[in-house]
């Protein structure tokens, strides 16, 4: 039994982590844009430069916004990397350059990411599988199915449905529209429903919430179904660039990491139950901007990946050095 | 037994767990309107009488009835909807949301899909505001923001907001002054009067005093007693105890028996203690008690170097002693038994003996053997084991399996091997069996007549009574008072309580 | 009630635990599967046959034995695969086709090794971050840095000195004609990793740090120092993969990727417990054998070779899944 008066002293100290994210967002600014400055490069400064750093990580954000639900139900999913990889190819190869194709195209993704998800959640609640493994497990599964079929890049993706990659409306990427519209709805669902509520509840204390009547099998599994469907809209999105499906896009970008780490930068802890989708949108700016920062300074490829591993284990010692609890 | 009809009417409860009987055949009711005490000691069945009204266990044997009507819950969830909302000492609120967000948990009220935030906040404040005008509880704080009175608070207007019939308090003043004790009397009376049956945990003589209508004792797991008017404290009492105290406990100790000081802590504190300065002798058993939260486990884990002291002096054996973590306290001859052992102390998927050889293990080099350390080889485990009468099929099998007792005294055993100066014991007999108790105390005056300085901090003051030579106690993280052996339970609540002080002297 | 009843139904709570000691369930299937391959091909009973398979599982296998250590800690290790990428490409960059270099080069990358499993504990430890994050974050890293190293473009082939662990055998030997260097290898960095495990203070600590690491600590463990062992172990245990793995496989930067993975599900297939408290090296390695065992009849059964992948998903569920069945079946936690 815990003595009330040591629960109540963590939690004062919790308040200062919930502006964590705004102070991180406003140093990255910070930090690009004085070295735009003292590089000399103020085109980089401009609205243009700021959509167009914004751009660089749809697909990150999307993937991002479902991986921000698993993880608040004290979940996570590894498996959204080759999930990407698949709902690309899928989409791409049942398109294969017909217009009329483009619809049951995006619905066999979506009913991927459907089964996907199902299968995750049903694996974690049900057999009480640990979610990474069971993710992992489902990850190495989509893998195999994919590379067994396809070995490069297949399909081909008509011009109509590049739109959703390099279409403009008004001025502004009609991507980057879709991933804005996909954060409020995220926002909406988590802020203003009963299963937004559930979401928070569940991830708090699977016992409290299970105690107040909430079937948290059936969050956990939802959570699970939003999650893989966003990564199979980044699939989509990304075959949509690519203008064709590439069984290997997912884990190329390291989709599943960088998804987890933007989350957690975005002060959604790993445990479950705090944080949210504005948070995880602070953390998708912040690495876009990190890899302007990069850009500018001409860092190259290799090196970048050096520094982005490091960058992601600090981002999360961050937040964990912090906390007294052992990790293992 | 006359008035109205019991809200709650159980009769002839049993349960047992794994072969003990945790309840026998355990009759208990309570009338809207009505308070109904239910005392005890430690592990006397309380708490498991109450998660068989909750539906959390099912009974063996017995029936739950409700306005007359019996119920079988299957699930909290049941229990919840037929009418019985329960406040544990561990709140079951999610500190990341707000008051009436925990208020509606699982059951708020939508619009279109969409929670309304409105319903949700007027009907939070209604059910505030019934606890009185002093209460400035908004319903859109977080909770983590509110002191703990205040979370106790949202705890029994979501109890309220259930229109639950039946309300059950477990130790409620348990983390609370005495300032926010007033408050929750208040608002006990106040759900009195709007007719809640309330069922009342407590073994504070005060607070049945003050609040109950009615009392019952269980003892061992079956009502020893029940009385329907308020008795005096005292009787009371008698009945919680009521054996032979003269074998349960060990004997004290003898005055050749004490030897020289052992531990001088000077000054002593860190930010939940202050000005700390006592002695301990080779040999004597030290009882530590005080309410919760007044410091006592914090003092302990001072010492231990699990939370450090920050000031102050503090000398072991004639050699400093301010520890940084557990390991320098262990190497310089400190032991604790946690009052967690399921947190803190067992590895339990490891075997007994393992558990036994964990210390010892630890101390050692990394590569050598974990047969034989310096300090115990695994024979000599085994015996040790035995000596302090640890009953298992085998010790090889991991001590999951155990019983509270068998695992307290594995334990026991792991610090025997490497023969400390000072041992602390934090809740020895917690969760253990009533019969296993004694073995524990005895074991306790084996080590001190072996030399050994015993700390033991317990929240059960007849223990601390029975079994101490010398009794400080603790309050608001400073030393309230020392008494010497044979003092009265009524003499430490005071001094627990703030009521009187005698402060130790220092030599 | 006395005593004695309490002490009676612990005794019965496993009845036949004493009289029939538990056999790992991995070494049956183990069994099953070795003798399923010698029925689909005979030639796997002659030396030659048996030999090759277990060379060509050695790098695995020494890999399952090195992540038990980090997983019976309670924790995970998803770098091994870039540790063996890194060792490689490393190795192939510092020889430079100069045969001589062998012993330092072989040095420098055990240093490289301890070095990565020291950040690896040390992150773990103090910084606190999940060791599947700080793991896997090394990947990236690793993987990035065996690219910057290499250029991009590792060249071709090791000299033949740094080759012999991985590709040589012994040959002349009576009975079995030849002994593969990798099987030498195996069966020392085996014994050497099943005796710190199972007979040593260390090992002891391991189960009780990844068991219950508070009580471990209030019980006077050194639990930071204990994980940092863990986790250089394990990354020992990549360099010494990634040595035999050049020996037999092209210089490339993908030539790790996967086996953090498959290490594993190895260690899952041998029984042990995710999340810390229970393991063993010899389960793991027979579990890294099973695993090979099923690839080699997948090769048998003509499947193409990402079926492999799906398969390994499906005994990694699948084993854990099998596990925690038994568990709650047995009364655990």
């Amino acid at each position: 039994m815990i003595s009330l008066a040591n629960l109540a002293r963590p939690f004062a100290r919790e308040r200062m982590e919930r502006q964590a994210p705004a102070f991180l967002l406003a140093a990255a600014i910070m930090i690009y844009a004085v070295t735009a400055l003292s590089l000399g490069l103020t085109r980089f400064l401009t609205p243009e430069a700021a959509i167009s750093i914004l751009n660089r990580s749809i697909a990150l954000g999307m993937t991002a916004a479902g991986q921000t639900f698993a993880i608040l139900v004290a979940s996570i999913d590894l498996s959204v990397a080759h999930l990407i990889s698949a709902s690309a190819v899928l989409a791409s190869v049942i398109m294969n350059g017909e217009p009329s194709m483009i619809i049951p195209a995006i619905l066999a993704s979506m009913t991927l990411g459907v089964v996907v998800g199902t299968l995750n959640g049903l694996l974690i609640t049900k057999l009480e599988v640990n979610p990474l493994i069971a993710t992992l497990g489902m990850s190495l599964v989509i893998q195999g199915c994919l590379a067994s079929f396809y070995t490069s890049f297949s399909g081909r993706v008509p011009s109509e449905f590049q739109f959703f990659a390099y279409g403009e409306v008004s001025g502004l990427p009609f991507s980057l529209l879709v991933l804005i519209a996909l954060v409020l709805l995220a926002w909406l669902l988590l802020r203003f429903t009963r299963f937004g509520s559930n979401i928070y509840s569940v991830g708090g204390n699977r016992d409290t919430a299970r105690a107040a009547g909430i079937k948290t099998a059936r969050v956990v599994v939802a959570a699970h179904i939003i999650c893989s469907l966003c990564a199979a809209l980044a699939g989509l999105y990304l075959a949509s660039r690519l203008k064709s499906g590439s069984p290997w896009i997912g884990s190329e970008g390291a989709y599943d990491l960088e998804s987890i780490a933007v989350v957690v930068i975005g002060g959604t802890v790993l445990s479950g139950g705090r944080g949210g989708i504005w948070g995880t949108t602070a953390g998708v700016v912040i690495f876009s901007l990190i890899d302007s920062i990069f850009n500018l300074a001409g860092i190259d490829a290799f090196a970048k990946q050096v520094m982005r591993g490091i960058i992601i284990v600090a981002a999360v010692a961050f937040y964990a050095v912090r906390s007294k609890r052992m990790v293992a | 037994m006359s008035g109205p009809a019991p809200a709650i009417e159980m009769r002839g409860i049993s349960k047992s767990f794994t072969g003990v009987k945790a309840l026998r055949d355990v009759g208990f009711d309570c009338a809207p309107g009505e308070v109904h005490a239910l005392a005890g000691e430690n592990g006397a069945g309380k708490s498991t009488l109450m998660k068989v009204l909750s539906g959390v266990y099912r009974p063996d044997a017995g029936t739950i009835a409700i306005n007359g009507i019996e119920h079988h819950f299957k699930h909290p969830m049941d229990a919840l909807q037929a009418g019985i909302s329960i406040i544990y000492q561990e709140f079951s609120l999610l500190p990341e949301r707000t008051v009436a967000q925990n208020i509606f948990l699982g059951r708020e009220p939508t619009r279109y899909g969409i929670v309304d935030q409105k319903v949700m906040d007027i009907e939070a404040r209604r059910v505030i505001a019934l606890f009185g005008p002093s209460h400035h509880i908004k319903p859109d704080t977080v909770v983590s923001d509110l002191d703990v009175a205040s979370q106790q608070l949202v705890e029994i207007a979501k109890a309220v907001s259930l229109n639950a019939k039946v309300i059950v308090m477990d130790e409620p003043t348990a983390a609370l002054n005495d300032a926010e004790c007033e408050v929750l009397f208040d608002l006990v009376e106040t759900l009195k009067k709007s007719g809640v049956a309330v069922i009342y945990i407590t073994h504070r003589m005060r607070e049945i005093t003050r609040l109950a209508d009615r009392v019952t004792v269980l003892k061992d797991g079956a009502v020893a007693v029940s009385f329907d008017a308020v008795p005096a404290p005292d009787v009371i009492v008698h009945a919680m105890v009521g054996r032979d105290i003269g074998d349960y406990y060990a004997p004290a100790a003898l005055q050749e028996e004490i030897g020289l000081t052992m531990l001088a802590v000077r000054g002593a504190g860190n930010d939940r203690l202050n000005d700390i300065s006592f002695d301990l002798r080779a040999g004597e058993i030290a009882g530590f008690a005080g309410l919760q939260g007044a410091g006592r486990v914090a003092l302990a884990m001072a010492l231990f170097g699990a939370s450090p002291f920050t000031r102050g002096e503090v000398s072991l054996a004639g050699r400093p002693a301010l520890f940084r973590n557990p390991r320098e306290a262990i190497r310089a001859g400190i032991g604790l038994l946690p009052g967690d052992r399921k947190a803190e102390a067992l590895v339990l998927m490891q075997s007994v003996s393992d558990n036994g050889m964990l210390t010892a293990r630890s101390l050692s080099p990394v590569t050598g053997s974990d047969r034989k350390t310096p300090f115990v080889s695994d024979q000599e485990m085994n015996r040790l084991l035995e000596q302090v009468d640890v009953r298992a099929a085998d010790y090889a099998h991991e001590i999951k399996n155990l019983s509270g007792g068998n695992q307290q005294k594995a334990i026991v055993a792991r610090w025997l091997a490497l023969n400390p100066k000072l041992l602390i014991f934090i809740e020895p007999t917690r969760g253990i069996d009533v019969n296993a108790k004694a073995g524990i105390y005895h074991l306790m005056r084996d080590l001190a007549r072996k030399g050994t300085a015993i700390m033991m901090v317990s929240s059960d003051l007849p223990e601390v009574l029975g079994t101490a030579d010398r009794i400080f106690v603790m309050r608001s993280g400073e030393l309230a008072g020392e008494f010497p052996r044979g003092v009265s339970e009524a003499q430490v609540m005071l001094a627990a309580t703030g009521e009187i002080t005698t402060k130790p002297e220092a030599a | 009630m006395t005593e004695k009843t309490v002490e009676m139904t612990e005794a019965s709570l496993f009845p036949g635990k004493r009289r029939l000691p538990q056999v790992n369930p991995v070494y049956f299937v183990l069994a099953a599967l070795l003798c399923a391959i010698a029925l689909s091909n005979p030639n796997f009973l002659e030396p030659p046959g048996y030999l090759n398979f277990l060379k060509r599982a050695a790098p695995l296998a020494i890999l399952a034995a090195g992540q038990i250590y980090v997983i019976v800690s309670g924790g995970f290790d998803l770098s091994v695969g870039s540790v063996i990428t890194l060792t490689v490409v490393g190795s192939s960059m510092l020889l430079d086709n100069n045969d001589d270099a062998t012993w330092w080069v072989i040095l420098v990358m055990f240093a490289i090794g301890a070095a990565v499993g020291l950040i690896n504990g040390l992150v773990v430890s103090y910084l606190r971050v999940p060791s599947l994050i700080a793991t896997l974050g090394m990947m990236i890293t690793l993987n990035g840095a065996a690219f910057m190293w290499s250029s991009g473009s590792p060249r071709g082939y090791l000299p033949d000195t740094f080759r012999f662990f991985g590709r040589y055998n012994i040959k002349g030997m009576p009975l079995i004609q030849f002994l593969p260097v990798a099987l030498i290898v195996l069966v020392v960095v085996g014994i050497a990793l099943f005796w710190l495990m199972h007979r040593t203070n260390l090992g002891r600590l391991l189960h009780a740090i990844g068991d219950n690491p508070r009580a471990a600590q209030m019980s006077g463990v050194p639990v930071e120092r204990i994980r940092i062992f863990a986790f250089v172990i394990s990354s020992l245990s990549g360099v010494t993969a990634g040595i035999l793995l050049g020996g037999f496989a092209g210089v490339s930067t993908d030539v790790g990727t996967g086996y953090e993975l498959q290490a594993i599900t190895a260690t899952v297939i041998g029984g042990a417990q995710l999340l810390g408290g229970r393991g063993s090296v010899p389960a793991s390695i027979a579990g890294a054998l099973t695993l090979a065992a099923i690839f080699t009849l997948l090769n048998f059964i003509g499947l193409p070779k990402p079926t492999r992948d799906v398969v390994q998903g499906l005994i990694l569920i699948v084993a854990v899944v099998l596990a925690t069945y038994r568990r709650n079946r047995a009364g655990g936690r």
